[in-house]
């Protein structure tokens, strides 16, 4: 604050004037009121309107009544407040709508008869069809990615923590982080050129898999080192201390202690990947028909099913796209659940 | 393994341990599987690089147009003729759309998580903000196209009336919401999440000390985080945005769903045109004969090599103070 000659001001409180407890509720009401009251007397028909008049006066109202009673600087923090938390609220209002349009478009067709069927025979202009045949690729397709990431990732993140010291580990700890970046559809190119172009496979589920795996592998690495990091080094000292050879150790002690959280990275690495639908458009390539064999012939895959309906443009696909997002999505947010909750049920021993 | 540890004779294993390190084949095969997993990723970016390079080669050396200033993609034409210009263009526009409006938001989540909160409410909002990361993009392409574009046409009048004196929100057709502009905003949700988490795992590394100081000082909350929490942690915020545009440029599904694309490069935003790289490939593979393919992957080469950048970028700014924790988001 400027200093005041003590002399001019000299009745002034130690402590300052502030603005009673409730004034930020009682502005929120006000400011809402206004902004109903506006909106409904110029007829705007965008709820988002009302909402965006009522921030505006909330956050005026409030710097103007802070500076008035407590000073700009009071004020100025006031209406930071109000940003940072209208921030989380622009933040959690996407999620909110995504979910309730996704919940309530999708249960409008779901039900048995939608997870039991496939789409083969299904004139995509008319109700019906299901998704079983995307399910069943897309379980096979994570699954096969799944035995081929998780060990690699395992291994290096093995590598980078026990083993690793002097250029290698540097570099490739530089080239994880870069390959967690990588975009899906470049993955899906590079297996194309190589299996497909190249090698001269076919469309296949397997293809897929391979260019899940590439997405899979980093997230994997990053997730398990962090968990062998926080195994506490007294463990790894007293066993080898017992002349346990180091891979008895890693295998039997460090790997054991860190099993929850490696678990947990994987889970939810697996459900990052269920959700890709870029690499299968290039690789599996869409199928309508029940395909179980992931090595031979094209696939259906849940995300890539979202996709083409989508893309058939009438009402009938669209709700089906929706029953499948609502389909894909509680699988996904049950992985991350169960992943969380072993995280939290086995959670690391590090001491105390 | 276990003779080691058997004791009837104890001297001889003693001296021999004493003698210098026990090798065994156990470990060797061990450590040797592991450094190869290591290996193996470092060849798989290798290969990565090499093979779409081959292709890329391949089919820009038959481009009849100019590869980087053309703006059509006719691969399949003879002659074949096709260029990036919209493309780079388009993915550019809308990554940095979505970073001007994912980067302040995210921030603002991040001190709210870290700085604002009340304790038992930062939690769930970590987990609300986890849980936007764990929605798969082609459900923000549905919910992109199917709710947001609808909902968006009065914003686009709105910018076209008021802001369109700006050239860049003049809009030759407000009632088509199928834009850069409106990619660039699905961007900037799918994006936060990333952005938020890094820079609050930074925010949680100021020094305690800083901040009490500051508080000691008289100052109040914004003005200590703008005294020392926003200026601790700036490289942190410039490495999350960069960890932010690499996920934005390489988004496929989101822009295919939402973008309608054709081949213009236009300065008003909010017109639906344009396209971006990942778009363009999913949207002409399809119809793509041998040789368009060998074009597409051209066009995503391109498209590794910047994201490789940006993200290389990013992470040497995270490694160069290497307590953020937040390089493994």
């Amino acid at each position: 604050m400027d200093k005041a000659p003590a002399a001019s001001v000299p009745q002034r409180p130690l402590a300052q004037a502030r603005l009673p407890r409730w004034a930020p509720a009682g502005i929120a009401a006000a400011s809402i009121a206004v902004g109903v009251g506006i909106g409904l007397g110029a007829g705007l028909d965008s709820k988002v309107q009302w909402g965006l008049i009522a921030l505006i006066v909330f956050i005026v109202g409030t710097y103007g009544l802070a500076a008035r009673v407590e000073g700009t600087r009071q004020a100025k923090d006031r209406i930071a407040t109000s940003l940072v938390w209208s921030c989380f609220v622009l933040a959690a209002l996407p999620l909110y709508s995504l979910l309730v349009t996704t919940i309530a478009k999708g249960l409008t067709v779901l039900d048995g008869n939608f997870l039991s069927h496939s789409m083969n025979g299904v004139l995509t202009l008319y109700p019906g069809g299901g998704v079983y045949h995307a399910i069943i690729g897309t379980l096979e397709q994570v699954l096969i990615a799944t035995i081929i990431a998780a060990p690699i990732g395992l291994l290096t993140a093995v590598y980078l923590v026990e083993y690793g010291k002097g250029r290698l580990a540097k570099v490739v700890t530089f080239f994880v982080d870069v390959m967690t970046g990588i975009p899906s559809i470049v993955a899906g190119l590079f297996i194309l050129t190589l299996w497909i172009l190249m090698l001269g496979f076919g469309y296949s589920g397997f293809a897929g898999s391979l260019a899940l795996a590439i997405l899979m592998m980093p997230v994997v690495v990053r997730s398990t080192e962090e968990m062998l990091k926080l195994v506490p080094n007294e463990l790894r000292e007293a066993s080898l201390a017992l002349g346990v050879p180091k891979w008895r150790t890693i295998m039997k002690v460090v790997l054991p202690t860190a099993i929850g959280g490696i678990t947990t990275g994987v889970m939810l690495a697996v459900a990052r990947i269920a959700g890709e639908s870029a690499p299968i458009a290039l690789l599996v390539f869409g199928s309508a028909q029940i395909n179980s064999n992931p090595f031979d012939g094209p696939q259906a895959s849940l995300p890539f099913y979202i996709f083409q309906q989508y893309q058939n443009g009438n009402q009938p696909s669209y709700d089906r796209a929706w029953a499948a997002a609502l389909v894909l999505i509680a699988f996904v947010m049950i992985l991350n659940m169960a992943a969380r909750g072993i995280a939290r049920w086995k959670a690391p021993k590090t001491g105390r | 393994m276990d003779i080691t540890t058997q004791s009837p004779a104890p001297p001889p294993p003693v001296e021999k341990a004493a003698g210098g390190t026990v090798t065994r084949p156990g470990d060797k095969i061990f450590s040797g599987l592991s450094r190869g997993s290591g290996i193996l990723l470092l060849v798989i970016m290798a290969a990565i690089a090499l093979f779409l390079t081959v292709r890329a080669v391949n089919a820009i050396s038959k481009d009849h147009g100019n590869f980087l200033t053309t703006f059509e993609w006719n691969a399949s034409a003879t002659p074949p003729v096709f260029g990036i210009a919209v493309l780079a263009y388009g993915t550019v526009v809308s990554s940095i759309i979505a970073l001007i409006l994912a980067v302040p938001v995210s921030v603002g989540i991040a001190l709210f998580i870290s700085h604002y909160a009340p304790r038992r409410l930062a939690t769930p909002i970590s987990f609300v903000i986890d849980l936007l990361a764990a929605v798969p993009s082609i459900i923000y392409g549905l919910w992109g196209a199917l709710f947001l574009v609808p909902h968006l046409v009065g914003l686009n009048k709105w910018l076209d009336e008021y802001l369109g004196w700006t050239v860049v929100f003049k809009s030759s057709n407000p009632e088509a919401a199928r834009s850069l502009f409106t990619v660039g905003i699905l961007l900037a949700i799918m994006i936060l999440p990333i952005i938020t988490n890094v820079s609050r795992e930074v925010f949680n590394q100021v020094p305690r000390m800083h901040e009490e100081a500051a508080l000691a000082l008289g100052a109040t909350r914004w003005e200590t985080i703008r005294l020392s929490v926003l200026p601790f942690a700036r490289s942190g915020i410039i490495s999350a945005t960069m960890l932010g545009l690499g996920r934005a440029l390489g988004e496929t599904m989101a822009v295919a769903t939402v973008l309608s694309a054709s081949p213009i490069l236009s300065i008003h935003i909010l017109d639906p045109v344009g396209g971006t790289f990942s778009q363009n490939i999913v949207a002409k593979f399809g119809e793509a004969d041998e040789f368009g393919r060998d074009a597409l992957i051209a066009s995503g080469l391109v498209l590794f090599v910047i994201t490789l950048l940006v993200n290389g970028a990013a992470r040497a700014i995270i490694a160069r103070r290497k307590e953020y924790s937040g390089a493994n988001a």
